[in-house]
């Protein structure tokens, strides 16, 4: 192999690399796909939804290849107080005509339908390769390291995720900081596909994407769940710095989820098979480093800290396909390597990444209001408990009733201020 | 099996490691961590590889999810090496 040159290498078979490799070697390139994980996906956790787009933009009508889960129709908003839940469920038919808007996915299945996907175009993939770092010569990347092997290119293409030891090594930027991260925890639970298209009310092929807070001990931070064919993702994601705060053990927490009575009654009588931990991008446009490429090498994906979390709208692996057909397109335009960094920032500019990006660029402030994990739901559930118990005494009068379930939860001051944070924020 | 609440251990028995005896992916100086007041590795370790014992900082490598929660939340340097495992090594996700 070290006598080879490749055009490219990719480091990281993940949604981001994937794609980059697959347009690449569509389009003719010499590519090569490392991946550390014995196989594609074997590394990798999400919460698991896919926004369809981004397949599209890669090649029309791909998606129908790929091994997605459930078409999202129901999209669901949790608030949960102790032992009590208010949800919100907005059911839309609409997502699931035509090219559906979303799905449900299993990393492990679709990182290794993609990595061969971009195999069967003609790129090589090497799984079970970790890279150890690159190879500088003359202020240029020229290639990487992994083990004793030396592997060389014309331009690599960092998509190694979150952690991207190899765009550190490159020297492009400092290690992600912890109140730029969220850490998610998730669990697997199998349950049989009927039972779970029942008890979600959706069609076998149609599913259902659930957010919910009040369930973090505070903790800025929130619960998904989605449905998968025969099994549901289940998990919390939370801001790494208040947990350490708060003292209580990220995983104790998502046990008091999974069995909240509204929660246990939903996966009752399933059977967790994986437990899985990754960290996420959670501050969006602010958190992405200033420099993402230098000569001889770009970063694409979660390396380059690409996120949006409205709290309804959670992405990452859509985003990380859009970076990497920008990346494939930068490297398929460029003249020559000295050319391509600065073609991919245009590249993601012109596929609107960056601008869709910036159109969220404060809304992680909203997640700075403390009251929002603790107090919001709580008072959510009180006033529904006020508005829905009937025990045969009279009532206190309506607005009393719910000024009082206000107060209990909220000074008025803090309910303006935290309204004119929001507002600002969006 | 039904649901259940789960102890980190329980959870970590789930999956599938192949650990890489005496070959640990992450060091850790426990000098260090003796000075350390943060010890948020304590908390957020999502495998909880992080205890006390006797006082001290003590990590157990096998087990490891690969997150990066530990290195990227270490506060004073005791986390004096972070790696991934070698290759074939460490956690395989099956169903995540």
């Amino acid at each position: 192999m070290a006598d080879d040159k490749f055009d490219a290498i990719v480091v990281g078979a993940g949604p981001a690399g994937s794609a980059c490799a697959y347009v690449l070697a569509r389009e003719g390139k010499n590519v090569l796909l490392v991946e550390r994980g014995d196989i594609a996906g074997a590394k990798n956790v999400s919460g698991g939804r896919l926004y369809t787009y981004a397949l599209e933009m890669i090649e029309p009508g791909m998606y129908l290849r790929a091994p997605l889960q459930r078409k999202i129709v129901r999209e669901q908003i949790m608030l949960l107080g102790e032992r009590t839940a208010t949800t919100i469920d907005y059911f839309d038919p609409a997502f699931a005509e035509k090219v559906p808007q979303s799905y449900s996915v299993v990393r492990a299945k679709l990182d290794e339908w993609f990595a061969g996907e971009a195999e069967a175009k003609g790129a090589t993939l090497a799984s079970g390769v970790k890279v150890d770092g690159v190879i500088e010569e003359g202020g240029k990347i020229v290639g990487i390291r992994a083990g004793e092997e030396e592997m060389r290119c014309e331009i690599v293409v960092a998509a190694d995720g979150i952690n991207s030891l190899i765009a550190q090594k490159a020297g492009l930027f400092a290690d992600v900081e912890g109140h730029a991260v969220g850490i998610g925890v998730k669990e697997t639970i199998e349950l049989p596909d009927s039972e779970i298209s029942t008890r979600f009310a959706v069609k076998d092929d149609e599913g259902a994407a659930r957010v919910a807070i009040g369930c973090t001990d505070g903790i800025s931070g929130g619960a998904f769940l989605y449905t998968n064919k025969g099994s549901i993702s289940l998990g919390i994601v939370f801001n790494p710095a208040q947990a350490a705060k708060q003292g209580r053990h990220v995983q104790d927490i998502l046990q008091d989820f999974k069995t909240h009575p509204a929660i246990l009654a939903l996966i009752e009588g399933g059977t967790t098979v994986e437990y899985g931990a990754h960290l996420v991008p959670e501050i969006g446009y602010r958190g992405i480093p200033e420099k993402l490429h230098r000569e001889g090498m770009v970063v694409i994906g979660d390396a380059a800290r690409f996120g949006i979390n409205t709290g309804l709208i959670i992405r990452g692996m859509d985003l990380a396909m859009v970076s990497g057909l920008a990346a494939a397109q930068a490297i398929l335009a460029a003249e020559d390597t000295s050319r391509v960094g600065l073609l991919y920032m245009k590249k993601l500019e012109e596929l609107f990444l960056l601008g869709e990006e910036r159109a969220y660029q404060n809304f992680h402030k909203v997640f700075e209001i403390p009251r929002v994990f603790r107090e919001v739901p709580k008072l959510a559930n009180e006033a529904m408990q006020f508005l829905f118990r009937v025990d045969g005494k009279i009532p206190t009068p309506m607005v009393h009733g719910l000024m009082d379930v206000a107060h209990r939860n909220m000074s008025f001051g803090q309910m303006l201020a935290d309204g004119w944070k929001v507002y600002r924020s969006l | 099996m039904s649901i259940k609440r789960l102890s980190p251990e329980e959870s970590l028995a789930l999956n599938k490691f192949t650990v890489d005896e005496g070959n640990p992916h992450i060091v850790v100086d426990k000098e260090i961590c003796a000075h350390c007041t943060d010890r948020a590795c304590l908390v957020v370790c999502p495998a909880r590889l992080y205890r006390l014992k006797d006082g001290q900082v003590s990590f157990e490598f096998a087990g490891c999810l690969e997150c990066g929660t530990c290195r990227v939340m270490c506060s004073e340097g005791g986390i004096t090496s972070w790696n991934y495992p070698r290759a074939t090594f460490g956690v395989t996700y099956r169903a995540s």
